[in-house]
């Protein structure tokens, strides 16, 4: 991993952060395998450099972006954000990154997107998981975010943690952090952007569409319907014996994004 | 657990060098003393707890397919193992009772309101208690005394149940996790080989049903 110098951001909390241990070595990354430790052993082999990211849809400038061109045209900022797992477990990541926001406007996007859809990349002589004999999920992984979403100073393209490039099995060389969303929303490994006007299949809702939303918002008084979500066990915080937090509305981020639902039913939008 | 009350030798089946029966304990709680060791010394990796947790749930279907096993290894390849059945039975209800308390003291913290409502509310844990609260009377059984008492037949009709305790055990570990990763379902299929045989036996032996005469 290489050094990303990176200024302070004031989104940034003042929590105590997660070691880079385990941020690195405990990761859902089903490219690589379904055991959480499967991606720090497998995700080396994945190629990503050079890499670039497609952007398409419904916007003025479609591009293709070398992803080390978008890092040293783009002002990298810290973000030390909470990651809630829709499992019930949390993290505090040092991200550094940028805002999806500036992308977004290079890309010009027409009146006509409403939603952005994200592709993770699909190499099965890369990506161990894709090669098993049960398909876990309908690859490639997908997700999206109403445009709006993208647009929110919070969200974040990131390329880095604890100050150095990501580590493949976090999502190298980029990948979506949405503080506020549980974590399978922040898509690793990203190879295309696409705009579009209606909201895009995303991976975990067509496995699961009555598990997983489209907006899979932190929300502690939504249960997931198979476990509670009404609290987390910080990762990392008392070994053992670590006792569960409650679970914060839009994972502490309320104050920022509630607004982005006005009157939006969010059991029925979960 | 299962089958015919513990029929001691036999003249079946090639001799196995005997073990005492106290080993497979010792042997049996390795792996629950190295689990606990390596969770308070911080060696189980970023979340201990719910390693320890999914890792004795799945010691207690390991020893529960392992007491299922020990009919067929007999019938089909005359291997005799069922000397060592009762203290296999018994060490899979001992890592499911150190599951369940992982869960509800270290997992929950005691909180029995959120562990009264998991149990109502989420069927792989309604499931997974009701498994163990089956294999508690086949572990207060699991003991001559017992079957003296309670006689050959209704003893082993009563550990009939561990058919249902596996099927339950099975199907817990495949509702906890996210999409169909493959682990669980192999676990399911050999539950599912090892019942399935005693139900093809079973169908084989029964006598025809008597024809009517027109």
């Amino acid at each position: 991993a290489a050094p990303l110098p990176a200024a302070k951001s004031p989104f940034s909390t003042d929590e105590k952060l997660t070691s880079r241990e385990d941020v690195t070595s405990y990761n859902n990354f089903y490219e690589f395998g379904v055991d959480k430790s499967d991606p720090a052993r497998n995700a080396k082999t994945l190629k990503t450099s050079p890499w670039t990211v497609k952007i398409d849809g419904l916007v003025g400038k479609p591009q293709e972006i070398g992803v080390e061109d978008l890092i040293k045209e783009s002002t990298l900022e810290e973000r030390i954000y909470r990651m809630r797992c829709v499992e019930g477990w949390s993290m505090v990541i040092p991200w550094v990154g940028f805002p999806l926001a500036d992308l977004i406007k290079r890309a010009e996007p027409l009146g006509s997107a409403k939603y952005i859809a994200f592709e993770t990349a699909n190499r099965p002589d890369e990506m161990s998981g894709l090669r098993s004999f049960l398909p876990v999920l309908d690859w490639p992984y997908r997700e999206g975010l109403r445009l709006d979403e993208a647009m929110h100073p919070l969200t974040i393209l990131a390329v880095g943690l604890y100050g150095e490039t990501l580590p493949n099995q976090n999502g190298a060389p980029i990948r979506l952090v949405v503080p506020w969303k549980y974590g399978f929303k922040g898509i690793k490994s990203i190879t295309r952007i696409s705009f579009v006007e209606k909201q895009p299949q995303t991976a975990w809702n067509m496995q699961a569409p009555n598990e997983y939303g489209f907006y899979a918002n932190v929300n502690p008084s939504v249960d997931h319907p198979r476990w509670s979500q009404a609290t987390e066990r910080r990762i990392g915080e008392g070994g053992l014996f670590a006792k569960r937090r409650q679970t914060l509305m839009f994972n502490g981020y309320a104050e920022q994004v509630a607004s982005l639902y006005n009157g939006m039913d969010l059991r029925k939008y979960y | 657990m299962a089958g015919r009350a513990s029929v001691q030798g036999g003249k079946r089946g090639f001799a196995l060098p005997q073990v005492p029966k106290l080993l497979v304990y010792v042997v049996g709680f390795i792996p629950a003393v190295w689990l606990f060791y390596a969770g308070i010394t911080d060696q189980l990796g970023a979340d201990p707890m719910r390693y320890l947790e999914q890792a004795l749930g799945l010691w207690a279907l390991r020893f529960l397919i392992a007491t299922l096993a020990i009919t067929p290894l007999r019938q089909l390849f005359s291997i005799n193992l069922l000397r060592y059945r009762r203290a296999i039975g018994l060490l899979a209800f001992y890592y499911a009772l150190l599951h369940l308390i992982t869960y509800m003291v270290l997992d929950q913290g005691l909180d029995f309101a959120a562990i009264g409502a998991d149990i109502v509310k989420r069927p792989y844990i309604t499931i997974g208690m009701a498994t163990f609260v089956i294999l508690v009377p086949l572990a207060l059984t699991s003991n001559n005394a017992a079957i003296r008492r309670m006689g050959g037949q209704a003893w082993a009709k009563l550990h009939r149940l561990v058919y249902i305790a596996a099927i339950g055990a099975a199907l817990h570990f495949i509702l906890v996790v996210k999409s169909w990763p493959a682990e669980p379902l192999i676990y399911g299929a050999i539950v599912a080989v090892l019942l399935g045989y005693r139900l093809v036996r079973s169908l084989g032996r029964r006598p025809e049903p008597r024809r009517r005469t027109a």
